[in-house]
C-alpha cells in the first residue's frame, strides 16, 4: 500500500507570533518552526499503517516548504517514513491554498497512492482548506477532523470517526481516500537514536516548480491581505479580594450578574 | 457574476442552527452595499421543515434538498447539489457556519466552482465593492484582514456566536426543491452513525458559558466541581491542554491552539495558567473570569474578573453563591 503523508512546517504552538515591521506578515525571527502538529497523527497513521498492512506497504512525506523545512522532513524520516518528496522552489512563497493544492495535486499525481494522511489545518494560516481542494483535484473523498482510523482486512475502505460539535460523526469512507487528522488520533512516536541514524540515508527528492511542469506559481491570485493585526488589549484584570473568601467570591457572583450580565 | 448572496443553512437534529441566522444577517449586510438579493440552501432531512424557520427571513428562494440520500451527510452527496446550486445562481458570495460541516463542505465546493473561501471569519464589512472579512490566523494569536481579489466565487465561513442573529423581516421566500441528482454508488465516504460525546453539556464551540479546569484540577474526577458550575449555568465544560495531556480531560473539550477556539459569552479558567496556546483559544470571549492560586499567573492578564484562591474552595462556594442567586 502507498501511504503519502502531506507535512508543512509552521511556527510552533508555544511561540509568540508578532506583526513584522513593514506590517506585512509576522516576525519569525527566534520563532523556532516545528512539523505542524496536526500533521504528526498523520505521519503516526501512516506508520500505523504501513505496519498493518505489511507487504511492500511505504510512506512517503510529501512537504511543500523552503530549504529549512527539511530539517523536519528528516524527522519525519528518522520516525519512520520511507522517503520523502520536498516541494521546495523561491518562487512559492507563501502560497494560498489553491496554489497548494493545485501543486500537491501534480506531486500526488506523479507519485501515486492509495491513501493520504494530513493534519486537520496548519496552525499558522489555519484556512484547513487544501486537503479538501485537493481531494476534489484528486476525485477521492475525504474525511476530515478524523479522531478515530480503522482500516478494513482487505484494505479497501476505512471506518473512522471524525469530531463534530458534541460528539462524532462515524463515516465509512472507500479508499483511495484523504484524511486530515484531529489529536488523539494516536500518540506519534519519537524517533529513535538508529531512526534518527537511517534518516540520514534516506532519499528525499527536492523538486522545484519546473521539475513539476510548472510553468510560473499556479493558481492564481484569489485574495490580498490588507492588514495584519494584533489581538485586541483585553481589558485590565478586575480583582476581587476581600477578608474572607467566601465575600470576595460572592462579590464576584455579583458581578457577574449584574455588572457584566452574563449569569 | 450575480450580486447576490447564497447562505448554506445548516441543521441538526431537525433544528435549523443558530448560525444560520447569523449567516443571514451577514447576507443582509453584503447585500446593502451589492444591492443583491439573497437566497438561502438547505440540505438533508428536515430541511423543507427548516426552510419554514426562515421562510419570512426576507430571502428571495430557499433551496430544499431533502432526498432520502441526503439524509445522511456526506461530502460528496452535499457537495453535488450545493456546487450546482452555485453555478446556477453564480452568487457573489458564499456564506457558510465555520463548524464542522461547513469546514468539510466548503472548502470542496469552492475548488468544484473555482473561487476562492476566507475559513473562521469572525467578522465582515462591505468597502470598495467587495467584502473585507477579519480572521484570526497563527490559530488566533493575530487576526488579517482579507478581502478577495478579481472575480471569483467568494466563499467565507463565519464563525458561530460571532455576528448578531438576524430576525424575521418579512416577506415570503420562494421554497425551490431540488433533487440531489446523486446515485448511493457515486457517494464513496458516508456517515453512519452520530455518537454524541458532551454528556448532554452544549458543544464548547457553541456555549454561551464555558467552565474550564486546568492542570491544577489534578485528577479526573475533580471535574466534578466543573460540571457542576456548567450544568447550573447550562454551559459547556472545557480544559487546558495541561489537562487534557494529563489524562484529566478528553480532548473533545480541549481549548486553545490543539483544541478548539471558542467565543462564549462568559468563560470561566480554574487553575488555568494561561500559557499563549491557551489565551489562542478563548481570548476573545466576551468576559473572562481567573481563578487561580498563583497571582502572577497570565491568565489574569488576560481576565476581566480574578481571584486568587485555591479552585477546589472557590469554585463550589461560586456554585454556591449563584445558586442561591438564580
Amino acid at each position: 500500500m502507498k501511504i503519502l503523508v502531506l507535512l508543512k512546517r509552521v511556527p510552533d504552538t508555544e511561540a509568540r507570533i508578532l506583526i513584522n515591521q513593514e506590517g506585512t506578515g509576522i516576525n519569525e525571527q527566534g520563532v523556532k518552526f516545528v512539523i505542524n502538529t496536526y500533521d504528526e497523527y498523520g505521519i503516526e497513521q501512516g506508520l500505523r499503517i504501513r505496519e498493518q498492512v505489511g507487504g511492500d506497504s511505504k510512506v512517503t512525506v510529501v512537504c511543500m516548504g523552503p530549504g529549512e523545512a527539511t530539517e523536519l522532513i528528516r524527522t519525519a524520516l528518522a520516525m519512520g517514513a520511507d522517503d520523502a518528496v520536498h516541494i521546495c522552489d523561491p518562487a512559492l512563497g507563501k502560497p494560498d491554498p489553491f496554489t497548494s493544492a493545485i501543486i500537491l495535486a501534480k506531486a500526488i499525481t506523479d507519485e501515486g497512492f492509495d491513501i493520504i494522511f494530513c493534519g486537520k489545518q496548519a496552525i499558522d494560516d489555519d484556512m484547513a482548506q487544501v486537503q479538501s481542494i485537493l481531494a476534489e483535484m484528486l476525485d477521492i473523498p475525504q474525511v476530515n477532523v478524523v479522531a478515530v482510523f480503522e482500516l478494513s482486512d482487505d484494505g479497501t475502505k476505512a471506518t473512522v470517526r471524525r469530531r463534530i460539535e458534541g460528539g462524532d460523526e462515524k463515516v465509512e469512507a472507500r479508499l483511495p481516500a484523504i484524511f486530515s487528522c484531529e489529536k488523539g488520533l494516536n500518540e506519534p512516536r519519537y524517533a529513535s537514536l538508529p531512526g534518527i541514524m537511517k534518516a540520514k540515508k534516506k532519499e528525499i527528492r527536492t523538486k522545484t516548480l519546473a521539475d513539476l511542469g510548472f510553468g510560473e506559481v499556479p493558481g492564481g491570485t484569489r485574495s490580498r491581505v490588507l492588514k495584519w493585526l494584533p489581538l485586541p488589549k483585553g481589558a485590565e484584570c478586575r480583582m476581587v479580594e476581600a477578608e474572607e473568601m467566601k465575600d470576595a467570591v460572592a462579590e464576584l457572583a455579583r458581578l457577574l450578574r449584574e455588572e457584566a450580565k452574563v449569569i | 457574476m450575480t450580486n447576490d448572496v447564497l447562505v448554506f443553512g445548516e441543521i441538526r437534529n431537525g433544528e435549523l442552527k443558530k448560525v444560520t441566522k447569523e449567516l443571514i444577517g451577514a447576507a443582509r449586510l453584503i447585500t446593502e452595499g451589492t444591492g443583491g438579493n439573497v437566497d438561502a440552501i438547505l440540505i438533508g432531512k428536515d430541511a423543507g421543515s427548516a426552510a419554514e424557520q426562515i421562510s419570512d427571513f426576507g430571502l428571495r428562494t430557499i433551496t430544499v434538498a431533502g432526498d432520502g440520500i441526503l439524509d445522511n451527510y456526506s461530502t460528496e452527496g452535499y457537495a453535488k447539489v450545493f456546487s450546482e446550486v452555485v453555478k446556477a445562481g453564480s452568487p457573489a458570495y458564499v456564506l457558510l457556519g465555520a463548524t464542522a460541516m461547513g469546514r468539510d463542505l466548503g472548502p470542496r465546493v469552492t475548488a468544484r466552482v473555482d473561487g476562492v473561501m476566507f475559513s473562521d471569519c469572525v467578522d465582515l464589512r462591505f468597502e470598495e465593492g467587495r467584502c473585507v472579512v477579519k480572521r484570526p490566523v497563527y490559530s488566533g494569536k493575530l487576526f488579517i484582514e482579507i478581502a478577495p481579489e478579481g472575480e471569483w466565487t467568494t466563499f467565507i465561513s463565519i464563525r458561530p456566536n460571532n455576528l448578531p442573529p438576524a430576525g424575521p423581516s418579512g416577506g415570503a421566500a420562494e421554497i425551490v426543491q431540488r433533487p440531489a441528482g446523486v446515485t448511493a454508488e457515486s457517494i464513496r465516504a458516508i456517515a453512519t452513525e452520530i455518537i454524541a460525546l458532551s454528556g448532554g453539556r452544549p458543544d464548547i464551540t457553541e456555549a454561551e458559558i464555558i467552565i474550564a479546569g486546568g492542570r491544577a484540577i489534578k485528577g479526573a474526577s475533580n471535574f466534578r466541581i466543573i460540571n457542576e458550575l456548567a450544568d447550573l449555568l447550562g454551559g459547556a465544560v472545557g480544559a487546558s491542554r495541561a489537562a487534557v495531556d494529563a489524562g484529566y480531560a478528553d480532548q473533545a473539550i480541549q481549548v486553545g491552539q490543539t483544541g478548539k477556539v471558542v467565543n462564549p459569552k462568559l468563560y470561566i479558567a480554574c487553575g488555568i495558567s494561561g500559557a499563549i496556546q491557551h489565551l489562542a483559544g478563548m481570548r476573545t470571549s466576551r468576559v473572562i473570569v481567573a481563578i487561580n492560586k498563583d497571582p502572577n499567573a497570565p491568565i489574569f492578564e488576560k481576565s476581566n474578573f480574578g481571584i486568587v484562591g485555591d479552585l477546589f474552595e472557590v469554585v463550589p462556594m461560586l456554585t454556591g453563591e449563584i445558586k442561591t442567586m438564580l
